[in-house]
C-alpha cells in the first residue's frame, strides 16, 4: 500500500468510509503525522465516540492552538515539533484479549525486564490490572469482583460509551480543556486511558493497578484518566510506567483528574520510569504531565510518587481542598542521573475550612542533571484555620548535578499556619567507607543511603509497589558514582 | 595473622605513618596507645583500606596475602572489622536493615545464599542479648541522634554480628559509662577466640584491666617506638607520654 496522506485522509473523512479505520491491512494501525481539526476529528470517530465528545475535543484543539508552550520551568530542551508526531496508534492485535495468554510476548518481556511480569501481579493478591499498551487497553482482569460492587474500572474509551452522564459530568471539571498548553493537547488528541468510578460508600477491595508503556517510536502517548470517588467510597490506584529503550524523543502528555466527593477518599501511587535517555543525554521521553484532585466535605487525596525516569519531567500533581476539613497529601521521591531533567512538585490549593496538606519532597540528583522542586500553597481567605507543612529535602551525589527549590507561598487568611522546612545534604565519603567497611560495595551503598534517604516517602506506598520502586532506585542510580 | 612492614603512608601528600612494624598472630590481644595525633585512627583505617589514605611504602600482609589492592569491602569480606572511633550516621537505615545488608552482602562474595529471615533474627537475639542492647534500639536510624556511648555499643554489636577474624577497635572506650564499658569489654572477651585477634587503639589503661593485651605498643609521630606486655600500659597511665617522647628525641 502507498504512503498514506492528508489528502486521502481528507477525503476519507469526507466520504465517512472511516467506520473500520485507517491503515487496516498493516501491522500496526497508525495515523500520518501532524496535527489539525480532521485529525482530531479522526480519532474521535476512529474510537466510535458520540458527538458530544468529538465536540469537547475540537473546543480543546481551538483552545491548544491559540496557547504557547509554557518556559517557567527550570528545564531546557528542544522543543518537540508537534506537526511531525503522529497522534494516533493502536495495538497490532483485536482489541481485547480475554486472557493473558494472548497478549503481546513483547510487552510481557518489558515487564520480566522490571521483574514484574503479568503472571507475577496477576498472582499478587487483590490487584487487579487495566494494561495500557500505547493507547488501548488489551486486558482487563478482577472485573468481576470489581462488578459486584458496582465498581467501575475501564479504559476512558469504554466509558465514554458505556457511562457517558459520569464521563460528560466530570471530565475537564478539575483540568479544564484550556488549562494549560499540555492539558489542551491532550484533551484535543487522547488516546485512551483509565476511568475509574467507586460508588457511594464503597470501599474498593483491592489496589487498582495500571501499567503503561509506550510502545511504538515517534507516536506520541496522551493518556486521560478520571478517577471519581463517590460519597465516603475509597480507591488505592497504582501507575506504574515504563518504555523501552530508543534512540528519539518521545513526547508524552498525559492528563489525570480525581474526584473526591464528600467524606471520600483517594490514594494515587505511580511509579514512573519512562526512558530518560542515555549516558550522554541522547534521547529519552519527555514527560509533561498534569495531575489534578479535587477534594469536596471531609475527603482526602493521596499523591505519591517515584520519579526517576524520563529526559525531562514537568509535573505537579495538585489538590483543590475546596470541601471544609479537606485534606491533600503529596509524596514525592525524584531522581536524575546523566543528564535528566526534573522540575516536578505540587500545589495545594486551600478553599475551604480547616483544611490541610502535607508535603515531603525528597529529590536526589546525580550526574549532570537539574532537580527542582516547585511548589505552590495558596490559602484563600475562607480557608480559616488552613495548616500545610511542607518537607523539601534533596540529595546530591558528586559535584555537577543541581538541586533547586522554589516554594511559593500565597496566604491571604490571617489563621493560616504554614510550616517549610528544607535540607541539602550530599553522600559523604565517610559514609561510604563506613558502609564499605561493613563489606558493603559503593554501589550498594549509595542505594542504601538513598533508600534510607527516601524512607518516609517509600512508606507510603503500598508493599508491592515499594519493592519495585527500591528497585528502581538502584537500577537508576547505577554508574553515578565513578 | 596480620603482618605490618615498614608501612608509609599520607594524605594530601602529608606524610602521616613513617614506618610501622607490627605482627599480630591468631589468639592475640594488642593495645596501641600514644598522644592525640600520633597516627592511631590513620592506622585503623589504612589496614581498612580507606582511599583517601596513600600507603606509599610497605606493606600489609593479611592471612598471608598482600591486601594493598583490595577495596576496603573485599577486606571487610575476609574479616577484617574496625569500631570507629567516630561513627557515621546514615539517617532512615535501620541498625538492622544495615546488618542485615552487610551480612548478606559478605555472604554474597562467598558465594553464599542469603541469610534465612530466621536465623538472622535469631542472631540479632543472641547478639543485642550479649550487649545488653534494647531491641526497639535496632530499629531506630543508625547512629543518627544516638548518644556517644550508644554508638559505642552499637559497634560492638556489629562486630559480633560479623564475628571478624581481626577486629580493631578505635577508643571504643570512650564514651561509655562504667556499666557499659564493662559490658562492651565483657562481649568483646566473649568474642575471643584462639582463631582471632583485637586490636585496641586507647587513651586509658581502664580498658585494659576488662581486656587484657599481651602486647601494648605506643605509637608516636607515625611510628611505633615502645612495645611491652600490659605493664607498659600501667607505665603510661602513671608517667604519661614525655619520657618516651625525650627516649625518642634523645
Ligand atoms: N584526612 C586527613 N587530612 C589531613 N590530615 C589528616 C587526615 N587524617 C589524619 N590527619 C592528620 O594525621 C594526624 C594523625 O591523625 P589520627 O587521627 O591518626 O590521630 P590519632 O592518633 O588517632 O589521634 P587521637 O588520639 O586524637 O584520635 C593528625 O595530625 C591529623 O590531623
Ligand atoms: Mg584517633
Amino acid at each position: 500500500m502507498s504512503k498514506y496522506t492528508e489528502d486521502d485522509l481528507r477525503e476519507e473523512l469526507k466520504t465517512k468510509e472511516y467506520e473500520y479505520g485507517f491503515y487496516t491491512d498493516i501491522e500496526s494501525d497508525t495515523f500520518p503525522v501532524g496535527l489539525n481539526e480532521d485529525i482530531v476529528r479522526a480519532i474521535s470517530l476512529k474510537k466510535g465516540e458520540p458527538e458530544w465528545m468529538t465536540n469537547w475535543r475540537l473546543q480543546a484543539f481551538k483552545s491548544w492552538k491559540e496557547m504557547m508552550e509554557p518556559e517557567w520551568a527550570n528545564v531546557s530542551y528542544v522543543k518537540p515539533d508537534f506537526q511531525a508526531i503522529s497522534y494516533y496508534s493502536a495495538p497490532n492485535s483485536k482489541p481485547k484479549y480475554d486472557s493473558l495468554d494472548e497478549v503481546d510476548p513483547e510487552l510481557l518481556a518489558t515487564f520480566a525486564k522490571l521483574g514484574i511480569s503479568l503472571d507475577e501481579q496477576k498472582k499478587l493478591s487483590g490487584v487487579a490490572m487495566d494494561v495500557v499498551v500505547d493507547s488501548v487497553s488489551v486486558a482487563t482482569t478482577f472485573k468481576k469482583t470489581l462488578g459486584e460492587k458496582g465498581i467501575i474500572f475501564c479504559s476512558i474509551s469504554e466509558a465514554i460509551k458505556e457511562h457517558p452522564e459520569l464521563v460528560k459530568k466530570y471530565i475537564g471539571s478539575v483540568v479544564p480543556q484550556k488549562d494549560n498548553f499540555y492539558a489542551a493537547l491532550n484533551s484535543a488528541v487522547f488516546s485512551d486511558g483509565s476511568f475509574c468510578y467507586i460508588p457511594k460508600g464503597v470501599r474498593c477491595p483491592m489496589e487498582l493497578s495500571t501499567y503503561f508503556r509506550i510502545n511504538q517510536a515517534g507516536t506520541g502517548q496522551f493518556e486521560r484518566t478520571l478517577v471519581i470517588a463517590d460519597e465516603g467510597s475509597y480507591v488505592s490506584y497504582l501507575e506504574g510506567c515504563t518504555a523501552p529503550s530508543r534512540d528519539e524523543n518521545q513526547l508524552h502528555a498525559a492528563v489525570v483528574e480525581l474526584i473526591a466527593l464528600d467524606n471520600a477518599e483517594i490514594k494515587y501511587s505511580t511509579v514512573q520510569n519512562w526512558y530518560p535517555g542515555n549516558a550522554e543525554g541522547k534521547g529519552g521521553v519527555y514527560n509533561f504531565v498534569t495531575k489534578r484532585g479535587l477534594c469536596e466535605k471531609n475527603a482526602k487525596i493521596s499523591w505519591t510518587q517515584v520519579e526517576t525516569g524520563s529526559a525531562i519531567t514537568w509535573k505537579y500533581p495538585s489538590c483543590i481542598l475546596k470541601g471544609d476539613n479537606s485534606v491533600g497529601e503529596f509524596y514525592s521521591i525524584a531522581v536524575t542521573n546523566n543528564y535528566q531533567q526534573a522540575d516536578t512538585g505540587t500545589k495545594m490549593i486551600h478553599l475551604g475550612k480547616n483544611t490541610k496538606s502535607t508535603i515531603i519532597s525528597k529529590g536526589i540528583s546525580a550526574g549532570r542533571s537539574q532537580n527542582s522542586y516547585r511548589g505552590l500553597v495558596k490559602i484563600s481567605p475562607n480557608a480559616d484555620n488552613a495548616r500545610n507543612f511542607s518537607q523539601c529535602d534533596s540529595l546530591l551525589m558528586g559535584n555537577e548535578c543541581g538541586a533547586h527549590t522554589f516554594p511559593y507561598i500565597e496566604a491571604k487568611n490571617k489563621t493560616a499556619k504554614i510550616e517549610h522546612e528544607a535540607t541539602t545534604s550530599k553522600i559523604g565519603e565517610d559514609q561510604i567507607f563506613y558502609c564499605n567497611q561493613r563489606g558493603i560495595d559503593t554501589e550498594k551503598a549509595i542505594a542504601l543511603i538513598v533508600n534510607g534517604f527516601s524512607k518516609d516517602v517509600l512508606n507510603k506506598l503500598p508493599m508491592e509497589f515499594a519493592v519495585e520502586a527500591q528497585k528502581l532506585l538502584e537500577i537508576s542510580l547505577e554508574g553515578s558514582v565513578g | 595473622m596480620l603482618k605490618i612492614e615498614n608501612l608509609h603512608a599520607s594524605v594530601d601528600d602529608k606524610s602521616i605513618l613513617k614506618g610501622i612494624n607490627l605482627e599480630i598472630k591468631a589468639g592475640e590481644v594488642h593495645a596501641i596507645m600514644g598522644p592525640n595525633g600520633s597516627g592511631k585512627s590513620t592506622l585503623a583505617s589504612v589496614v581498612a583500606g580507606k582511599e583517601e589514605y596513600e600507603v606509599t611504602k610497605g606493606s600489609i600482609i593479611f592471612n598471608g596475602e598482600d591486601i594493598e589492592d583490595l577495596a576496603a569491602e573485599e577486606r571487610a569480606h575476609k574479616g577484617i572489622f574496625l569500631s570507629f572511633q567516630y561513627p557515621v550516621e546514615i539517617p532512615g537505615v535501620s541498625v538492622t536493615n544495615f546488618m542485615k545488608t552487610a551480612i548478606n552482602e559478605t555472604r554474597k562474595a562467598k558465594g553464599l545464599e542469603e541469610m534465612p529471615a530466621k536465623d538472622m533474627l535469631k542472631l540479632i537475639r543472641e547478639k543485642s542479648e550479649l550487649l545488653e542492647i534494647d531491641r526497639k534500639f535496632l530499629s531506630r536510624s543508625l547512629n543518627e541522634g544516638f548518644s556517644g556511648g550508644e554508638k559505642k555499643r552499637n559497634e560492638i554489636f556489629q562486630m559480633a554480628m560479623l564475628e571478624p577474624q581481626l577486629a580493631i577497635l578505635d577508643e571504643t572506650d570512650s564514651g561509655l559509662d562504667i556499666d557499659a564499658l564493662r559490658i562492651v569489654a565483657n562481649g568483646v572477651n566473649k568474642l575471643k577466640s584462639k582463631d582471632n585477634a583485637v586490636l585496641v587503639i586507647t587513651h586509658y589503661q581502664r580498658l585494659l584491666d576488662y581486656i587484657v593485651p599481651d602486647f601494648v605498643h605506643v605509637l608516636y609521630n607515625g611510628r611505633i617506638v615502645k612495645s611491652g606486655g600490659k605493664e607498659l600500659a600501667h607505665e603510661l597511665e602513671e608517667k604519661g607520654y614525655d619520657w618516651i617522647k625525650e627516649e625518642v628525641n634523645a
